[in-house]
């Protein structure tokens, strides 16, 4: 199974490792010709303003897009700022997915936290996972195809998935919890539904 | 079902999201904003870069809560202040400011030639300088969430950051191969904690991100640093003090990203106006070198 993670800025190393972990065969993405031949595609935490402006610099967004209308696309944190459609200001996006994002919703860095928490769709669900969540976003509105996977008590939307899209406002690659990984990756063995 | 729980993890991860990119000091809100627009993923506040304070003389401070909050408002991108080394109320009054991170800095004159701050007391995450993995070590056991080779800040001279650099990942080189009986005498020479030194063994690599800074002034400098192993890079006067701040800033950027690229660093190298005139790090007298701040 090939996947790549793109790798132009932010923790892909940590996405490279979790997914080694798990027997993929992982490509660093930077340059358009990179998406050949991959199952499924990561992108990143890192800092969403640069990394957009990176893909657009090396004309990675209309390849992107395009990938992403028949392949996996998993964004952490400003992974998923950039697939989403709407973000109130103005930066390149993806734009992939059916959802508004609020950017440093939760406020600055001393306002970052972590929670344990359920979550039913992966593997093993009464085992409580670990999110870290590093000046995150929140998933403010879904429309259309997409729909919120999971939230926090408060009822604040922390993942959605698109078909085989999938935006999740923290980083389970900072974690040595490999199940948001694995969920991922049968993702990409899915067929599209739409 | 859901708890809260806050630690280490969460300082050091914001430096993991930094990882592969550029952090620019900036002394205006445009000049943050320039920094933003040009791909920066953090920018510093400051009253003035390293080379003006060389230049300037006299004593260093913390800049101005107002400045560094009207910095704060103009990107949204994350921003860093620094603090003098051992300076804790300076660190308290960024921390109430809500910074991002706080760099307790040898740029700023030091308040304390003895001691560093506790950085564990603080929520905040502390970025600190270092020369070695003696004094890298001594800093993440003072709570330092993340690190960056000190280089000589303001000179446009690389070669300090070159030499702080190889000798941090060489001495992590040696320390991965030591036997075990060994790592105490190791951890005694290069005056650094026992635990960290068993980490460090393991993970190969330090226990936070580590980026290079002080003298970095063109993508060339800076894909040098990232071949050589650093996380991200620091440029200081480099960028501001150059002929053309954006175009060498979203230069950087590129660079710093496909630093193993050289026909792209051949590309964003090209006309780039005047780099930062510079001084030799290694002729300037005793008392003017940043990087022997700190011990």
């Amino acid at each position: 199974m090939k996947i790549g993670v793109l790798a132009l800025q932010g923790d892909f190393r940590e996405h490279r490792i979790s997914l080694e972990k798990l027997g993929a065969d992982v490509t660093e993405v930077r340059l358009p010709e990179q998406l050949q031949g991959l199952q499924g595609l990561i992108i990143p935490g890192g800092e969403s303003t640069t990394i957009g402006k990176l893909m657009l610099a090396y004309n990675l967004l209309e390849p992107i897009r395009a990938f992403g209308q028949t392949q996996a696309v998993w964004g952490t944190c400003a992974g998923a700022i950039l697939l989403a459609k709407e973000i109130g200001r103005d930066q390149p996006l993806l734009g992939l997915m059916d959802m508004e994002i609020e950017r440093n919703a939760f406020g600055r860095q001393i306002d970052s936290f972590e929670i344990e928490i359920n979550v039913p769709f992966l593997q093993s669900p009464e085992e409580p996972y670990h999110l870290t969540f590093i000046r995150g976003p929140i998933i403010k509105r879904v429309w259309g195809e997409a729909h919120a996977m999971l939230s926090l008590i408060d009822g604040r939307v922390i993942a959605a998935r698109q078909g085989k899209l999938f935006a999740t406002s923290f980083h389970p690659e900072l974690t040595n919890d490999l199940r948001f990984h694995q969920y991922f990756l049968e993702l990409t063995k899915s067929e599209y539904t739409g | 079902m859901e708890q809260l729980v806050s630690g280490f993890a969460v300082k050091k991860g914001l430096a993991e999201m930094l990882k592969g990119g550029v952090i620019m000091d900036v002394v205006t809100p445009d000049q943050a904003k320039i920094a933003e627009d040009a791909g920066a993923v953090a920018v510093m506040a400051l009253e003035r870069v390293p080379a003006d304070i060389r230049a300037d003389g006299g004593i260093a401070r913390m800049s101005d809560p107002e400045l560094v909050l009207k910095i704060m408002e103009a990107v949204s991108i994350p921003v860093m202040a620094k603090c003098r080394i051992g300076h804790l109320v300076e660190a308290q009054i960024l921390e109430s400011l809500g910074v991002d991170y706080i760099d307790e800095s040898e740029v700023l004159t030091p308040a304390d030639e003895v001691y560093h701050i506790n950085k564990h007391d603080f929520k905040v995450p502390f970025v600190c300088g270092c020369r070695n993995l003696g004094e890298a070590l001594r800093r993440i056991g003072e709570g330092a969430a993340m690190m960056r080779t000190k280089g000589e800040p303001g000179t446009g001279d690389v070669v300090e950051a070159v030499r702080h650099a190889r000798a941090v990942y060489s001495e992590i080189r040696r320390l991965k191969s030591l036997p075990e009986e060994e790592v105490m005498t190791y951890a005694k020479n290069i005056q650094a904690p026992y635990e960290l030194c068993m980490q460090v063994r393991e993970l190969g690599a330090l226990p936070v991100v580590n980026f290079a800074a002080g003298g970095i002034a063109t993508p060339a400098d800076a894909a040098l640093m990232m071949q050589l192993g650093v996380d991200g890079i620091f440029v200081g006067s480099g960028i501001f003090k150059s002929g053309d701040p954006s175009k060498r800033a979203q230069a950087i950027v590129k660079a710093t990203t496909h630093y193993n690229e050289p026909k792209i660093l051949a590309e964003v190298s090209r006309n780039l106006g005047e780099a930062m005139v510079g001084r030799s790090a290694v002729n300037l007298p005793e008392a003017e070198k940043m990087a022997e701040r700190g011990w």
